[in-house]
């Protein structure tokens, strides 16, 4: 029963009474069942839940990067700000940014090797690997922390302008944020330890890793628009 | 240091009658209320079934619950500055400015964060998965979660009535004025806090919806096939993810100006307050779209079910959307054309800020459209939209008169940018938000209110609108500014007279609804809804019973068409009989109840209450005690409770019992086609 | 170079703009920039509120009738109108409807682009007179207007000659404010650590009520202030007599300035400490204490 509803005047019904593609979208009455169902866009039904979980985290993700986004656009426009005091290129170590960055990077490399092992439902390989992964994260905020505390003692802390507050923010909310991940790594730990490998806590390591790998990518944004940048321009 | 940072007895404003008669009125009915619950034993029920639910529908419901009660103190904050207003001519009227300023802050704040909000998102909550054709939402404890937060941002609003005082800067905090400098007190810190606590609920709450509407829907549902309230929905939210970490980040930036002397938008120091601008505003204006979306997806749907026909040109209501949606980002500057960033920038935003009013002209055509033809019927929900069209579009025209930057030069804060927006946003959200109220109240309750107070509930916010806010328009053209504690021009005297007796119009109006919940909850044996659809409705949340069932659907339904359920109820009137048959029932697994949302809200109180007092010992146990919570979430072994096949078959039997006799009574109204 | 008849550009509106003028007139009886503008940039900008005000009311007026006429004609009870239970798709109907408010949108786009450059707060004013210079420095709560020119300042009463072309320099010493005398016409923000640039024109001797437009605390309202536009004679004789009587503006008395009041009844300056807006402007001179929770 082909019935093409082009030959129907508007408003009209074709055969059974019923309007097909009333929107005229381009849908065919003698499409088969299952080319009117594939279209790609979810209409096979609820997705499963490692998909709904992963993909609220991704969505997450990009709320998290408008966050940090905001946060480079107040920096950007604070930056000549300085009342006076040092800017950047007095203030800025960036050998102390590049050991920051190594140590991140490789704390992302171990991530991904965690992954793996969780992946090959390893316990002893999945601890360790989270663990030299929370080491390096650690190490990275030992690092940021004492440069916050050198110019904290120099007089450039973020209560004397504009460029500082906005620096301290920025690169602070970054640390926050790998803080909040060690909490939630050393906690992710010790459900894999008590817990084993259940789907539930896999689809959370799987966020935890999305949100590890985010974290060096924003990282990469800091220290080439704060700190490469801030050496460049006077 | 202090042990209760800066509390003391003196933050009780003991020598102010008004807040005191207010607050112990308050605490009264709380304590009341709080006692009657727990001396009839009905603690355990709300425990079990509202507090610690997981299930959107409960929670949609608390959401709206909290809208109305926040309608009702946003409303008394209206009435005290309404009289004030028509008072304080050459005289200073009941309200000292301080008390003034705090109350059109409260005002402002409360409706737009704590009723318009809840509101959308509580019909969102208990409409989306039901109309989406699956059990629940992406996230359902989170979804709690959500919703307690926000509650919890509501208390702490409240609680600064009578512990210190609220902002005075207005429902947004403009430095310098909301500096330490110039706002000392703890003031603007309880609106900070409140509003970061509940924009982490808000933005969870958009998560949830874009991964739902987009991973979570029914077989067949292809994107073209969803309801158009999933559509603005889905627009709102993803509004909501894209732009509530901005308002997150303006107001932790001006928090660390007042708590740790930071010089973001300070005097001195290098701020600029400038920068508070660009970016409140890059939140703020598509905060209210966010807003008006899921109110247009209210209009939509009871339009079209009132007119007995489809939505007109669903197409373009779909491009309309998603076109609001994103131009909504790019005309922020609109709010403020008059700090002098130059003809180039201010055109360009004017152009558009206008050009935005297309899509949303297009949606009025449509509905037009949609009753073209068809059979109206003029229930409340409908008279609630028609009553939308008719003043929203003098809304817009005002809307885009105050886009062109020279006609903003004279109007920018005038009573005539008030008028506009309260124009938009009570006959836009507000209306929509009534209207959705009327058409799923059944739905959610199992019974329908009371027709007749609703419509004259209408005509009363109708002409009580129209008295309190047209002469809005009038005294902005007069050169009256907003947020005037007191006045000395005498022509501006009798419109805020007759602006006084409008909003009385609308207190008749509100009394009326409070009495038409009364009425219909005392007589709702009489009212039930039998067949779970009062409405003859058209998507798939009238295919099942009112209320519905934990699981909503006991089997998804199978979508092959846009308005699934008139597609349904069509095929099954031709044959004389159900057309799906009987499925094999078997045990459905839904999410487990969760006290983590509440739980989690009560860290987050103890937590704000103890950084807006700078009691740094109870902000670390707060944290603490929220973060435990989620761990112990975390830690729980069974998260879902399995509903046995032999109950889902009874739940459904029932069901199908009820929509065969409504087949019956459809056949006999309906002439077959 | 804005004048009134400049900016005519609008003329199939012509006879519209005066019956709204009209109904303006009739729903406020009274003085106010929609009716009777007192200088060229509030008639400019009165003209593009009742184009902008016209040419919506052309689409809003049928449309609002259109609404209320389908709603009633196509209730349930009548049997006589069309019944098209299906019809939810016309090419020809979206095509219209998207063109229309578009159309609307890019002539309004146009008039905004224009005027926003015409009118713009900085622009100077087409004038055979040279500009008056007024530096106006907003306070808590209270407005400091300061003459360059003359040498005198005066608080909380603008004294202005009618017919020549106005230059305000607009600051803030201690949080925003807005300047806004409604009948001379646009208002523009006043900003710590930044001058804006406004001109302004009474084309006529008056009396023009001006206020602040935006919250500046619990002062706030009695942060009004009148602008007596004087013929030049008039104007010339009151800023003798100020130059004769009074304070003088020097860094004491501005520092006392400073602190927080309100209410404050008019009077002026018999000088005016060199370079005061300047210093001000570029934070030589510290901004307003704050803190007072009571005006």
């Amino acid at each position: 029963m082909s019935t093409s509803t082009d030959a129907l005047p508007p408003g009209a019904l074709p055969q059974g009474g019923r309007p097909v593609d009333p929107s005229h979208l381009g849908h065919r009455n003698d499409a088969t069942a299952a080319e009117r169902e594939y279209t790609g866009a979810g209409a096979g039904g609820p997705a499963p839940k490692r998909i709904v979980v992963g993909y609220g985290f991704w969505i997450f993700i990009l709320s998290d990067v408008i966050l940090f986004a905001t946060l480079f656009a107040t920096y950007a426009v604070l930056a000549g700000n300085r009342a006076g005091g040092p800017g950047p290129h007095a203030l800025f170590d960036l050998r102390n940014t590049a050991e920051e960055t190594v140590l991140l990077l490789f704390s992302s490399f171990a991530c991904g090797m965690a992954s793996l092992a969780v992946a090959r439902r390893n316990l002893l390989w999945t601890q360790v690997t989270l663990l030299i992964t929370g080491l390096l994260g650690a190490g990275f905020l030992v690092l940021e922390s004492g440069e916050f505390a050198r110019m904290v003692s120099r007089g450039a802390g973020p209560t004397h302008s504009a460029f500082l507050s906005a620096f301290f923010t920025l690169v602070g909310c970054h640390g926050l944020h790998v803080t909040a991940g060690l909490l939630w790594l050393g906690t992710m730990m010790a459900q894999f330890w008590a817990k084993g490998f259940r789907q539930n806590i896999r689809h959370r390591f799987l966020c935890f890793t999305l949100f590890w790998h985010a974290l060096d990518i924003i990282w990469v944004g800091i220290f080439s628009l704060v700190y490469l940048i801030g050496e460049v321009l006077p | 240091m202090h042990l209760l940072g800066q509390l003391s007895w003196q933050a009780i404003p003991f020598d102010e009658p008004l807040p005191m008669i207010a607050g112990g009125v308050v605490l009264l009915c709380v304590v009341a209320v709080l006692l009657w619950v727990w001396l009839k034993g009905y603690v355990p029920y709300l425990w079990r079934e509202w507090i610690t639910s997981v299930d959107h529908k409960r929670i949609g419901v608390m959401y709206c619950a909290l809208a109305l009660v926040m309608l009702l103190r946003g409303f008394i904050d209206a009435i005290m500055m309404r009289t004030q207003q028509a008072m304080a001519f050459h005289a200073a009227g009941y309200l000292p400015a301080s008390h003034f300023d705090q109350i059109f802050s409260a005002h402002g704040t409360i409706m737009i964060f704590f009723m318009a909000m809840p509101f959308m998102i509580g019909l969102m909550n208990l409409v989306v998965p039901l109309q989406l054709g699956v059990r629940d939402v992406a996230f359902p404890t989170l979804n709690s979660v959500s919703f307690w937060l926000t509650a919890a941002g509501a208390l702490l609003v409240n609680l600064s009535l009578v512990i210190g005082s609220f902002s005075r800067t207005g429902w947004l905090p403009y430095p310098p004025l909301s500096e330490l400098t110039y706002s000392p007190d703890v003031g603007v810190d309880y609106y900070c806090w409140a509003i970061e606590i509940s924009g982490i609920g808000t933005l969870i709450t958009g998560i949830n919806f874009v991964t739902t509407i987009l991973k979570l829907r029914a077989p067949g549902m292809h994107y073209t096939r969803m309801p158009m309230f999933c559509w603005t929905a889905l627009a709102s939210n993803l509004l909501i993810v894209a732009a509530f970490p901005i308002l997150t980040v303006s107001l932790a930036l001006l928090l660390l100006d007042r708590y740790a002397g930071f010089h973001f938008f300070t005097n001195l120091g290098g701020g600029n307050a400038m920068m508070f601008m660009n970016l409140i505003w890059a939140w703020g204006h598509p905060e209210v779209y966010i807003l008006i979306l899921p109110a247009f997806g209210v209009y939509s749907e009871v339009v079209s079910t009132f007119s007995g026909k489809p939505l007109f040109g669903y197409r373009s209501m779909v491009i309309a959307t998603m076109a609001i949606c994103l131009i909504s980002f790019m005309v922020w500057l609109h709010h403020f054309f008059t700090m002098g960033a130059g003809a180039d920038v201010n055109a360009f935003f004017g152009i558009a800020s206008m050009i935005i009013a297309v899509p949303t002209g297009v949606k009025i055509f449509n509905w037009l459209f949609t009753m073209y033809g068809g059979r109206v019927r003029f229930s409340a929900a409908m008279l609630w939209s028609l009553g939308f069209m008719v003043s929203f579009v003098i809304g817009g025209m005002t809307g885009v008169m105050l886009a062109e930057p020279t006609a903003d030069f004279e109007l920018h804060n005038s009573l005539f940018l008030v008028a506009h927006f309260h124009n938009v946003i009570i006959t836009g959200v507000l209306f929509g938000a009534f209207a959705g109220y009327s058409y799923w109240f059944p739905k959610a309750f199992g019974f329908v209110l009371d027709e007749r107070l609703g419509k004259w509930a209408f005509w009363l916010w109708f002409i009580g609108f129209w008295v309190a806010w047209a002469p809005g328009y009038v005294l902005g053209l007069e050169g009256m500014t907003r947020r005037l504690q007191h006045y000395d021009v005498a022509a501006w005297r009798p419109w805020l007279l007759v602006a006084a007796v409008g909003v009385l119009i609308i207190l008749a109006a509100i009394i009326v609804q409070v009495a038409q919940l009364v009425v219909s909850i005392r007589t709702r044996a009489s009212r039930r809804d039998l067949t779970g659809d009062p409405w003859n409705g058209r998507n798939l949340e009238w295919s099942i019973a009112s209320p519905p069932p934990p699981f909503n659907y006991a089997v998804l339904p199978h979508v092959e068409n846009q308005e699934p359920y008139w597609d349904m109820k069509q095929r099954a009137l031709e044959a004389g009989h159900l057309q799906t048959p009987e499925p094999a029932y078997g045990p459905i697994e839904m999410p487990r109840n969760s006290a983590t949302g509440f739980v989690c809200a009560f860290f987050a109180v103890v937590t704000g209450f103890a950084l807006i007092w700078r009691i740094w010992w109870l902000v670390a146990l707060g944290l603490v005690g929220a973060y435990a919570t989620f761990v112990r979430f975390a830690w729980r072994d069974v998260e879902e409770q399995v509903i046995p096949a032999d109950e889902v078959a009874r739940l459904e039997r029932a069901n199908r019992a009820a929509r065969s006799q409504a087949l019956a009574v459809l056949a006999e109204r309906v002439p077959t086609p | 170079m804005a004048t009134a008849a400049e900016l005519n550009f609008t003329r199939p509106l012509h006879c519209l703009r005066p019956m709204l003028a009209l109904a303006a007139l009739a729903l406020s009886g009274c003085d106010s920039w929609i009716e009777r503008p007192a200088g060229p940039i509030s008639s400019a900008e009165r003209i593009i509120f009742l184009d902008t005000l016209a040419i919506m009311l052309l689409i809003v007026v049928p449309v609002i009738i259109a609404i209320i006429g389908f709603a009633w004609w196509f209730r349930a009870s009548n049997e006589r109108a069309r019944h098209l239970p299906h019809w939810s798709f016309s090419g020809r109907i979206e095509l219209v409807i998207w063109s229309i408010p578009a159309l609307v949108v890019l002539f309004l786009g146009g008039i905004a682009w224009i005027s926003a450059h015409d009118l713009d707060p900085g622009r100077s004013l087409a004038s055979k007179r040279a500009p008056l210079e007024i530096d106006v420095v907003a306070l808590d709560w209270k407005w400091l207007f300061i003459y360059p020119q003359q040498g005198v300042a005066s608080v909380n009463r603008l004294v202005v000659p009618a017919g020549v072309p106005l230059r305000f320099r607009l600051t803030s010493a201690t949080v925003w404010n807005a300047f806004w005398i409604p009948k001379l016409g646009s208002m523009l923000y006043c900003m710590y650590g930044m001058a804006g640039t406004l001109y302004l024109q009474a084309d006529r001797p008056g009396v023009y009520h001006g206020l602040s437009a935006m919250i500046s605390g619990d002062g706030f309202a009695t942060m009004h202030f009148d602008t007596q536009a004087l013929s030049d004679a008039q104007f010339q004789a009151w800023s003798v007599s100020a130059r004769a009587a009074g304070p003088a503006l020097d860094e004491p008395a501005y520092r006392a300035l400073l602190k927080p009041s309100s209410e404050v009844s008019p009077y002026s300056y018999r000088s005016v400490m060199p370079h005061l807006f300047d210093a001000i402007v570029l934070q030589r001179l510290p901004p307003g204490p704050g803190g007072a929770s009571k005006p």
